[in-house]
């Protein structure tokens, strides 16, 4: 069984081909390195499976069933869950309020649907102690520090107990410590048998914690290969193309 | 013994005193109570019953735009299109009612056309992706324009059969509180409400945070946009309607530059331009303050060439105080 397959998936912007025939698998609880140079299609492959862009062709299987995803909600009710590069949040609300963004808690109070903050802040708190992360629900996200920041991101792809959960650059801009601390996380998620794709640049946070590595290569890919199969070096040569493919 | 969690917790809980100045309404609402207080003992005509009521009469019309006004400027857009939108309702109003239209149809179609101009705004600035300056420029020229034509340019004082309800409803008071300040009041508890208790009051702020992030977390954006902007012509509609009923007749020149007056009553309340601030007791608050500093003015004998001067200062004290604070807590 396949916790994720996808097959032949392409995407095009106009004449651009960001991906072309793209087929890859993911086994549950596995944790799989996405790497590639810039303009690669990283992102864009992401994007695909979270539903911010739909495919131009091919074909996504969750649980090997045929899934298609509209839009980011979809991709959420099927499972998958995002952390951006950015994190995507805002620094004006919140922490509880960032962590049910899209999929606020609500109460119903007569006719009306209004926000349930004192449920919303509770789980938040409880998705922080699952973390071990000292990040309060009723902080605004503005004064927060960087893992801080990282927490209330990761915590709200916890919020739905997901199947996948995507990384965008996770440890592309965090201290040392708090890198070790991301990766402690990834393994975490990884025990609990979600999957992980996460894409990162940095070879050593790849080669600590994936199972499986693939590389794109101007929207090809170029290799999937069991991450004890292979070296940084080999990495390095299929990112850069000195490797035609492994 | 004491556990990580305890120290976590014990630091959420500030004293009462520092969660209330936190706040950043609360400075706006402490210059306006400062000034009130200053003005009764300075002056003996501030506080008669005949100077507030004259006070409540004029800030209310701009409180009322400067509330949407705050929503546009909170979910990281703006308005300038609101005054002519005041004038182009007016007509739309005064023009079925000289017709022999009753209240109630003429006002709910000339909301129509305040809406349609929101909509249109709305929809140019989510979906073709124009920068809410340029467009909303574009519909301050054009709405006006359309007034003119639709009046041809001329001053309208006669409203037919319902004539007295619309002056009643502008002109009127009860309890000593003129009606259009009613109607402030309402709004602006039914906002406050929404924007803290509504997804939509939620998103609003959202998307002036962080609108990618907005995008990412699967909100409809660009829906959102469009509802923010029909409301902020909503409120501008509204105060068409109440002003035409105020004043008993409508020229083209109404509300003229009245955009810069609601943008000014926003920011002092607490509207933040960058986005993601804003509130809609601030809008009103803010509002008032203006019109304490401009009655002041007159009651102290100050020469009113000098208002600008200060309704000027006050802008940017109030935002130069707003990022002192940020500055310091970041």
């Amino acid at each position: 069984m396949s916790r994720l397959k996808l097959t032949g998936i392409s995407k095009n912007f106009g004449a651009i081909q960001a991906l072309s025939s793209v087929t890859l698998d993911v086994a549950p609880g596995e944790v799989l390195g996405l790497m590639g140079d810039n303009g690669a299609g990283k992102s864009t492959l992401v994007k695909i499976i979270a539903g911010n862009f739909r495919p131009s062709s091919g074909q996504i299987m969750i649980d090997d069933a045929p899934v298609v995803f509209h839009k980011p909600r979809d991709a959420q009710t099927g499972g998958v869950e995002v952390v951006y590069q950015d994190l995507a949040l805002c620094n004006n609300l919140t922490a509880a309020s960032n962590v049910f963004l899209g999929r606020e808690a609500m109460r119903k109070f007569g006719p009306l649907r209004l926000l349930d903050y004192p449920t919303m802040n509770r789980r938040a708190g409880e998705l922080f102690k699952v973390l071990k992360s000292e990040t309060r629900a009723r902080d605004v996200v503005r004064r927060m520090s960087g893992g801080q920041r990282q927490a209330v991101a990761i915590a709200r792809t916890l919020l739905s107990e997901p199947k996948i959960v995507l990384m965008d650059e996770p440890t592309a801009a965090i201290s040392v410590r708090q890198v070790a601390e991301v990766l402690d996380l990834i393994r975490r998620l990884r025990d609990r048998g979600i999957s992980v794709i996460l894409i990162s640049h940095r070879m050593p946070d790849v080669f600590g914690v994936a199972d499986r590595i693939a590389v794109l290569r101007r929207g090809e890919l170029v290799a999937s290969k069991a991450t004890a199969t292979s070296s940084p070096e080999e990495v390095t040569g299929l990112i850069t193309g000195a490797i035609e493919t492994a | 013994m004491t556990t990580l969690d305890d120290i976590i917790g014990r630091s959420e809980h500030k004293s009462a005193a520092n969660r209330i100045t936190s706040v950043p309404v609360f400075w706006v609402i402490l210059a306006a109570i400062a000034a009130c207080v200053a003005l009764t003992l300075l002056t003996d005509t501030f506080a008669t019953q005949r100077n507030v009521f004259n006070v409540m009469r004029n800030f209310t019309f701009v409180a009322i735009i400067a509330i949407g006004m705050t929503v546009v400027i909170a979910s990281g857009g703006i308005d300038l299109s609101v005054g002519s939108t005041v004038v182009l309702t007016a007509m739309v109003l005064s023009v079925l009612m000289t017709a022999g239209w009753s209240f109630p149809a003429a006002a709910f179609v000339a909301l129509l056309a305040a809406l349609a101009v929101g909509a249109f705004n709305g929809v140019l600035i989510a979906y073709a992706g124009m920068p809410p300056f340029v467009v909303t420029l574009g519909t301050l020229s054009g709405a006006r324009s359309l007034a003119m034509v639709l009046s041809n340019n001329q001053m309208i004082y006669e409203f037919g059969p319902d004539q007295s309800l619309l002056l009643w409803l502008g002109g009127g008071s009860s309890l000593g509180i003129p009606h259009p300040t009613f109607v402030l009041a309402g709004l602006m508890v039914a906002m406050a409400l929404i924007l803290r208790w509504t997804r939509w009051g939620q998103y609003v702020f959202a998307i002036g945070g962080n609108e990618q992030a907005a995008i990412l977390n699967g909100i409809s954006v660009k829906f959102q946009k469009v509802t923010i902007y029909m409301f902020a012509a909503f409120t501008a509609g509204l105060t068409g309607i109440l002003m035409t009923g105020w004043l008993g007749s409508v020229t083209t020149n109404l509300g003229q530059s009245m955009e810069l007056a609601v943008i000014a009553a926003a920011v002092i309340g607490g509207a933040n331009l960058a986005g993601g601030e804003g509130t809609a007791v601030g809008a009103v608050v803010g509002a008032f303050l203006i019109e304490v500093i401009r009655n002041s003015l007159i009651l102290l004998g100050i020469s009113t060439f000098w208002q600008g001067m200060f309704i000027g200062t006050f802008i940017i004290v109030a935002v130069a105080f707003d990022r002192f604070r940020n500055r310091r807590s970041a």
